[in-house]
């Protein structure tokens, strides 16, 4: 929203302050500026002059050749513009003037020399285009400096619009105009206006049902005799200055109201308005809005009637079939409040934001419609005299907010600022923001003003931000709290991410990446890979981005192919969320979830073994447990059916590695070798670590047996060590890989250790252990080499 | 006497001369220092000399003795030397210019930055939190003081779900239940992944990270919140961050502010990168509004808490000069392989 500093001024004096710095602490103390502009400093030397002739241009059909009357002297010029009009009084720009954007030198204009130029509104920068000139009243005074006459100069500043979501009273400038009363502690000056009472004798206007729920007020005032069509100039510049164009005399009026209290009215032309309703119509119609376009008016849509007629879109535009025109001479004035719910969700059902509907959707005070009413009767017949108030003020109030009174003191002031401000400047503060304020003993009893008591301040920390943005938070002394200190326990959850990332990062070397929560449809396909059926996006812009991911590998797999050629051999993870369908309660399913995938040119066989050891390293470091890693079934269409196994951790399954099964490899990278790795966090987190019990060395040297197997190839090192733990001698200490070897048959020499924690072992003490659990070998045909 | 001693000394040192293998100079030892070498022979003979000459005979032989040893050791120590030489010129120099095989990781830049604010905040005791990334309507705006139909709402363009839960729209989702989870005093801090349904631009990202902070406790004052803030601000960015507040709107603080930090590329002169003003825009933050602290079972006559976000993607890109928000979540090695720690 624009702000002029000039019409700020009508209501406050600012007099000898800095208008720049009081604008600069406006952003501090009340909402953000984005921008300042200072206007008309560029006109310079534009007077006041009346045309006295008009030749026609000798070499051109369009221009004419003008003699100007200054009141002391004359001058000529060429013009081109088609209002031209004897005895019309104009702005001229005689030769070393300035306008918006050029200075006045002497022109040749086809063929004739001209030493100065009669402007339009744009070329004084008052408006976007003009199609002739700016015509000036006829008793504007001959050869008077323009910017003497009118306010061309300005100081404008814009609002963001955002930061005065939460103050209807900040969407006009009277209400802006009492932030900066208190922020220069300068008075407010009452607002001009007619006195409705007067009008008590007058016949109303009729009014017929209005909607009880949506509509809050709703009253009307009638004036007849309007004959003036053109606004004053200043009121024109000012419209103009604050972002809105000057249409007629009466929607000026509207705008200028609005643009000054923040309450929208509507103008109708009375001719077309009988006994007025506001009513939401059963079936859907369509209707066509001032600016031509026809809307879809649906059942939930309020409406403003005329003898049952729909005539406006209640709060946010009028129809095209009660609109002011050139021969109006009577208006209709509404001035109402609407439900700021309604309002925002039928303008956003047709599509349609105005700058009355963003005003009704901050939810406005009722009791600006009186004022609006006076408002713009004041400057109505102000402006044209010869207008008639034809009516009674007709209200019909249905919706009164509750006055919010509030109960606070200067200790709950100071617990909330830590800081010591003054009675005295709450009081001040308060007062001059319109609270009514009753403090004895440093207790205070706050009336909230009706402008600021429709949803904005409804408890004492409301409060609190009233005293404390007047007050400058620049001026706080700041300062540290007086908590007691507590020791902070890390969440299991966030130590495992750190210190798996740390390991997939610093030692294996692997890279970050993050990817979105919902799966690509397209890529997926891609890789032949099924879209899951899953909790989805409802209202997702992208079609093919919907159905939340399963399994990190369906947003990571794609990652894997589009990075295909980074290098050689890579690996990328992410720990994020997966959405493992619903619970029973329909809540989705949500699971931290580390994902791993790696490609790379080496034998597929080295790459998944090296992924499962990291992973078991992982682990180990994290928990002090070894994972086992069991063969299963894959579910997931990458999972390969013959090398998929479950990470296994003290009984809990919490993750699978996999290599990559055929069909979707060949989308990925047909040459390379991939391998997958999911692991559940969540699970994870709630296997607690094993403790570390010191067990003392045995003081007697351990004896080493290998031995030496031949086996089928399908036999695993699992089905070797197997009965040796099963039939476990207490003296074993473990049993490690010494070789292995595959070629037709496949050899296998293990290493098994002994030691006794009271004693020195000779050979033939293990020797029975052994040869019984050979024996159990023996059967499943394991056999010793023979040499 | 069939060989002088002068002639014995020459007849070896001609000898040594012609040696030029290890076996040879041992050959030599033997031949001549050994139990029946030469010059040990000499002294055999020394019983023919007269006694007056035999003191002088047996030094002259045991010089000649040590001249032998020493000259063979010395042409041991010369061999073995030029042997070294040969052997360290014929070794082969590396090419250290190679690259590298091992693989250099990288982090993702969020981890990063999330790293370095989670570290501050926890020296200053501050617990660090975790949440969901699908949420209910109430903990994501009831709780929060925005009841149904605020325009709050529609400034954020929320994700529904099918199940009727929805994506949290910022990490102030959490503060409910974390207020639940620990009741007051609390410190706590929650960085998460937040979602608005937005089209993607340089600028903009339907996914992104924020990390929310709330201190509740008895007396906390708008004061300490401004302490707070540019003590943290100031480690964040390693320099003394000025900082000022505007007033905001949030309905889940009150007051709310907006926090402007000074503009480091300018100085706080006024530059293109903060339009001029001197200042950035940098987080809302706020006295936690009574009614969120009711709804998370805070007791309001005794406590007062303050909260604030922090954009982590916009401090991510800040930090690396990051241009194109979309960068982030490209999972393009070429440019995210260069975070490492």
């Amino acid at each position: 929203m624009k702000v002029s500093m000039n019409w700020i001024s009508d209501h406050v004096d600012l007099s000898g302050l800095d208008i720049d710095d009081l604008i600069h602490r406006f952003t501090l103390s009340t909402a953000e500026v984005e921008d300042v502009y200072h206007l008309g400093t560029e006109i310079n030397g534009v007077v006041v002059a009346e045309i006295k002739t008009i030749e026609a241009h000798p070499n051109s059909q369009k221009l004419h050749l003008l003699e100007l009357d200054l009141g002391d002297h004359t001058d000529r010029c060429v013009c081109g513009a088609p209002n031209v009009r004897v005895g019309m009084r104009v702005p001229f720009a005689p030769f070393g003037a300035s306008v918006v954007g050029m200075t006045i030198g002497e022109a040749t204009i086809a063929g004739v020399v001209s030493r100065g130029m009669c402007c339009s509104a744009a070329e004084l920068g008052i408006a976007d285009s003009s199609s002739g000139l700016l015509e000036l009243p006829a008793d504007a005074p001959l050869g008077k400096p323009v910017k003497e006459l009118y306010a061309f100069e300005d100081t404008v500043f814009e609002v963001d619009n955002k930061s005065l979501t939460n103050r209807p009273d900040l969407w006009g400038h009277y209400g802006i105009a009492r932030e900066f009363s208190a922020i220069a502690k300068r008075p407010l000056k009452p607002i001009a206006l007619d006195d409705l009472a007067k009008y008590d004798a007058l016949e109303p206007v009729p009014l017929g049902s209005i909607d009880p729920e949506l509509c809050y007020r709703y009253s009307a005032i009638r004036a007849d005799h309007i004959q003036k069509k053109v606004s004053p100039i200043d009121m024109q510049i000012r419209l103009y200055y604050c972002g809105m164009r000057a249409i007629s005399l009466l929607a000026d009026l509207t705008n200028y109201v609005m643009l000054e209290l923040g309450q929208p009215t509507h103008a109708f032309d009375s001719r077309m308005v009988g006994t007025i309703g506001v009513q939401r119509f059963p079936e859907p119609f369509a209707f066509k809005t001032l600016d031509d376009v026809e809307r879809k008016i649906d059942p939930e849509t309020l409406m403003i009637t005329s003898d049952g007629k729909p005539v406006a879109v209640a709060g946010v535009m009028g129809g095209l079939n009660s609109e002011i025109v050139a021969d109006t001479d009577s208006v209709t004035l509404e001035c109402a409040t609407f439900s700021a719910v309604s309002v925002r969700k039928t303008s956003s059902r047709i599509g349609l934001r105005t700058d009355a509907s963003m005003r009704y959707e901050k939810t406005l005070d009722p009791e600006l419609c009186a004022i609006a009413a006076g408002r713009f009767l004041k400057l109505l017949l102000a402006i044209d005299p010869e207008a008639k108030v034809a009516s009674r003020y007709t209200d019909c109030y249905q919706y009164h907010y509750p006055e919010i009174e509030l109960h606070f003191d200067k200790k709950f002031v100071d617990r909330y600022t830590g800081i010591d401000i003054s009675d005295a400047q709450i009081n001040e503060t308060l007062t001059r923001l319109g609270f009514g304020v009753t403090e004895q003993n440093s207790v205070f009893d706050v009336k909230v003003p009706s402008w600021r008591a429709t949803k904005d301040v409804t408890i004492p920390a409301d409060v609190i931000e009233e005293i404390t943005r007047i007050y400058g938070y620049d001026n706080f002394r700041i300062e540290t709290t007086m908590s007691a200190l507590r020791p902070v326990q890390p969440l299991r959850v966030k130590a495992d991410e750190k210190a798996v990332k740390d390991a997939l990062v610093k030692t294996f070397g692997l890279h970050e990446v993050h990817t979105y929560l919902w799966c690509d449809a397209k890529k997926l396909k891609d890789l032949k890979i099924p879209l899951p059926e899953n909790v989805y996006l409802l209202n997702g812009m992208n079609p093919d981005a919907t159905v939340l991911r399963t399994a990190m590998m369906q947003t990571l797999l794609p990652v894997l192919k589009e990075n295909r050629f980074y290098a050689p051999a890579f690996g990328v993870f992410e720990i994020g969320r997966t959405v493992k369908g619903q619970k029973e309660d329909g809540t989705a399913n949500e699971r931290r979830t580390l994902g791993v995938a790696l490609l790379s040119h080496e034998k597929e066989r080295t790459v998944f073994l090296a992924a499962r050891d990291m992973i078991a390293a992982i682990l180990f470091d994290l928990r002090r447990i070894h994972p086992t890693f069991e063969r299963v079934q894959p579910i997931n269409a990458w999972e390969h059916p013959a090398n998929t196994a479950a990470i296994v951790l003290d009984g809990s399954t919490i993750g699978t590695i996999s290599t990559v099964h055929p069909e979707v490899a060949a989308e990925i990278d047909k040459k390379a070798s991939l391998v997958t790795l999911e692991l559940d966090m969540d699970a994870l987190a709630e296997i607690k670590e094993a403790d570390l019990k010191y067990r003392e060395a045995s003081r007697f040297p351990g004896i080493d047996i290998d031995l030496s197997f031949v086996v089928d190839k399908d036999v695993t090192f699992a089905d070797v060590v197997g009965p040796f733990y099963a039939d476990r001698d207490e003296t074993l200490v473990g049993i490690s890989l010494v070789d292995i070897y595959e070629a037709d048959v496949k050899s296998m020499t293990i290493r098994l250790s002994f030691v006794s924690p009271v004693k020195t072992l000779q050979k033939a003490e293990v020797q029975s252990y052994i040869d019984r659990v050979l024996k159990v070998l023996a059967e499943k045909n394991i056999r010793l080499r023979t040499v | 006497m069939a060989i002088t001693l002068e002639e014995l000394r020459q007849q070896f040192h001609e000898q040594l001369r012609q040696a030029n293998a290890a076996e040879a100079f041992e050959d030599l030892r033997v031949r001549y220092l050994g139990k029946k070498g030469e010059i040990t022979g000499l002294l055999r003979n020394m019983g023919a000399l007269a006694p007056e000459k035999r003191k002088e005979y047996g030094a002259k032989v045991n010089a000649l003795k040590e001249e032998a040893e020493m000259s063979i050791k010395k042409r041991i120590e010369e061999a073995h030397a030029r042997e070294l030489e040969l052997k360290i010129a014929a070794t082969e120099r590396y090419d250290l210019t190679l690259p590298s095989t091992l693989s250099e990781g990288s982090y993702h830049p969020i981890t990063l930055v999330q790293r370095e604010v989670e570290q501050i905040f926890a020296s200053m005791g501050f617990t660090i939190e975790d949440y969901d990334e699908i949420v209910d309507d109430y903990h994501c705006f009831e709780a929060l003081n925005i009841p149904k139909h605020h325009p709050a709402r529609d400034m954020q363009d929320t994700y529904y779900l099918s199940n009727g839960q929805l994506l949290k729209t910022h990490t102030s989702a959490a503060q409910n239940a974390i207020m639940r989870k620990y009741g007051a005093p609390l410190r706590a801090i929650f960085p998460g992944r937040c979602f608005r349904n937005e089209s993607t631009d340089a600028c903009h990202e339907n996914t992104f990270f924020q990390m929310e902070g709330i201190m509740i406790d008895e007396n906390i004052s708008i004061s300490n919140l401004i302490y707070f803030m540019k003590t943290m601000l100031s480690e964040v960015f390693q320099r003394d961050v000025k900082v000022r507040l505007r007033p905001g709107f949030f309905p889940f603080v009150e007051p709310g502010f907006e926090l402007d930090i000074s503009c480091a590329i300018c100085g706080g002169k006024g530059c293109p990168s903060c339009k001029n003003s001197g200042w950035l825009e940098l987080c809302p933050c706020g006295m936690i509004h009574p009614n969120v602290l009711k709804a998370g079972g805070i007791d309001t006559e005794k406590y007062t808490g303050f909260a604030f976000g922090l954009g982590l993607t916009r401090l991510a890109m800040m930090k690396y000069g990051i241009k194109d928000i979309r960068d982030l979540n490209s999972g393009n090695l070429r440019s995210l392989n260069q975070f490492v720690k």
